[in-house]
């Protein structure tokens, strides 16, 4: 489903020119895992690598049938689609409330305007929100927040869901809440792929650790510390 | 459908935006008329002084009037000219007293020379053109001399060209200049988006899906602005008038109709490459 072959990449005008290299791995259908490592370890490279907002210098990244080395921009939109995708800062419109908020994932894909309200609904229910879907951003809680931003990425149905540190500006209470939500989501099917500098938190579960240090796999729970692991 | 009301909906949420934006694109274009006003009335004026060009040729005495009749005609149907009058020496007489009228009284007699009078069609007033018929018509041997004012013309051709120079010059200058302010006003609308349409991009909204609401924002402004500078520029044209007491030509509706279509294309081509921009940089 998900699968990184000897990937490089480069920044060429950055400080730390490299930020990964020679990086394979593969994910399954339903998998969670864990990316761990210090700041510029490569984490967040690796999530954008995924969504195709970067693409790599050398080797070649498969997501759902799309390789890196092929796809055009069209198929980029196509592709995240089908994928769900969370960051630490929420990223909602501040001017929306939270079912407009999940509705707008919907309508920027051309979704007909009938069966919006149907699937909004069911996104909040699924994260808890159900009761504050005309609350603004500001007037909800972190955790809240964070919660609608799960909702429109779920509210597509993807494949996998790709957060980046999503916990990382939550307190403790609200971080065991989304992570209980992350894991109910893994449950109903969706794969998650999630980059985290909360050691706790993954060493409180048995899900796999994908641990990076500039820019390598240092450590991969699922195969001894080796570069390619092999998952499906 | 989806664009345009996306594209409102943009209008409604960021009205005071929206409302700098056209105002800024309306005062750029309004700088512009101005420039576009005065330019046309020069033209206008110039023109106007244009179509005094005319040749004179003074016809020997005692020359049977159905001679001067036919040469007319035949100098009538020379491509450049427009028409031929024939002024009798009565008739020259005439208007020389209307003309000089404090010499009346010394105008006794008819001993001004009869003259065909040759006005020449728009686009033949240039010198070159003037020599060239007044050559040919030296020729008809009953004709003493030709008179066509050759150094006033050549001055008004040189003010003309210069005028036209410098007019295009400033007109580009002014152009750019609106561009350069309009794009800026419509990348301010863009970057005040930013965060939408990173979240577009990431839920998977294709590159024209984004665009698109961008560009009919960008063109409604243009067109708004447009009709805003039309109605400043017809505003100022009218208290010019009355302040300064002379009569000035408005843009006619196809020139009018050209400054809103202006507009619309800065608001477009603004918006196209500041969300183009955009889209490369995320």
């Amino acid at each position: 489903m998900i699968r990184f072959v000897n990937v490089t990449k480069n920044y060429p005008r950055a400080a730390g020119a490299t930020a990964l290299r020679d990086v394979s791995f593969r994910l399954g259908k339903g998998e969670f895992a864990f990316l761990t490592g210090p700041s510029g370890a490569g984490k967040s490279t690796i999530l954008k690598l995924l969504y195709m907002s970067e693409r790599p210098t050398y080797g070649e990244v498969r997501v759902s049938g799309y390789s890196s080395t092929k796809v055009k921009q069209r198929e980029i939109a196509e592709l995240r689609r089908r994928l769900g995708i969370v960051f630490q800062d929420f990223q909602l419109l501040e001017d929306r409330t939270a079912e407009a908020n999940v509705a707008f994932a919907l309508e920027v894909i051309g979704t007909p305007r009938a069966s919006i309200p149907g699937k909004v609904a069911r996104a909040l229910t699924q994260v808890g929100l159900a009761s504050k879907a005309t609350a603004l951003p500001r007037e909800l809680s972190g955790g809240e927040q964070q919660r609608v931003a799960f909702a429109r990425a779920l509210v597509n149905d993807p494949f996998v869901l790709i957060a980046d540190e999503p916990t990382g500006n939550l307190d403790e209470r609200a971080t065991r809440g989304i992570f209980q939500l992350l894991r109910e989501i893994n449950a109903s099917g969706t794969a998650v792929i999630m980059a985290t500098h909360d050691l706790a938190l993954v060493r409180s579960t048995d899900y796999r650790c994908i641990e990076l240090n500039h820019g390598a796999i240092v450590f991969d729970s699922a195969d001894a510390p080796r570069v390619e692991v092999e998952m499906d | 459908m989806l664009a345009f009301r996306t594209a409102m909906t943009a209008f409604r949420r960021a009205p005071l935006l929206s409302a700098l934006s056209v105002t800024t694109i309306a005062f750029s274009l309004f700088a512009f008329g101005l420039f576009g006003l005065v330019a046309l009335n020069i033209k206008n004026a110039l023109q106007r002084v244009e179509e005094r060009v005319e040749i004179r040729a003074f016809v020997a005495e005692k020359t049977p009037v159905e001679s001067i009749a036919v040469a007319a005609d035949e100098i009538a149907n020379y491509p450049q000219v427009l028409k031929v009058d024939i002024v009798t020496q009565s008739q020259a007489l005439e208007r020389a007293r209307t003309e000089l009228g404090e010499f009346r009284d010394v105008f006794e007699s008819e001993f001004l020379p009869a003259s065909m009078d040759i006005k020449l069609k728009p686009g033949f007033r240039d010198p070159a053109s003037v020599k060239t018929v007044a050559a040919n018509i030296r020729n008809f041997a009953f004709v003493d001399d030709v008179r066509f004012g050759e150094e006033w013309i050549t001055q008004l051709y040189r003010l003309r060209n210069i005028a036209g120079v410098v007019g295009a010059a400033l007109g580009l200058a002014f152009a750019v200049v609106a561009i350069i302010i309009i794009g800026a006003t419509i990348r301010m609308a863009v970057l005040a988006r930013s965060k939408e349409i990173s979240i577009m991009r990431l839920v998977g909204a294709t590159d024209g899906f984004i665009r698109r609401p961008f560009l009919i924002e960008g063109s409604i402004k243009g067109v708004l602005g447009g009709m805003l500078a039309l109605v400043l520029t017809y505003l100022a044209m009218r208290t010019l008038e009355q302040y300064l007491h002379f009569e000035t030509v408005f843009f006619d509706r196809r020139l009018a109709l050209l400054g809103i279509v202006f507009g619309a294309l800065m608001g477009l081509m603004g918006s196209a490459v500041s969300v183009g921009r955009h889209l490369r940089r995320i």
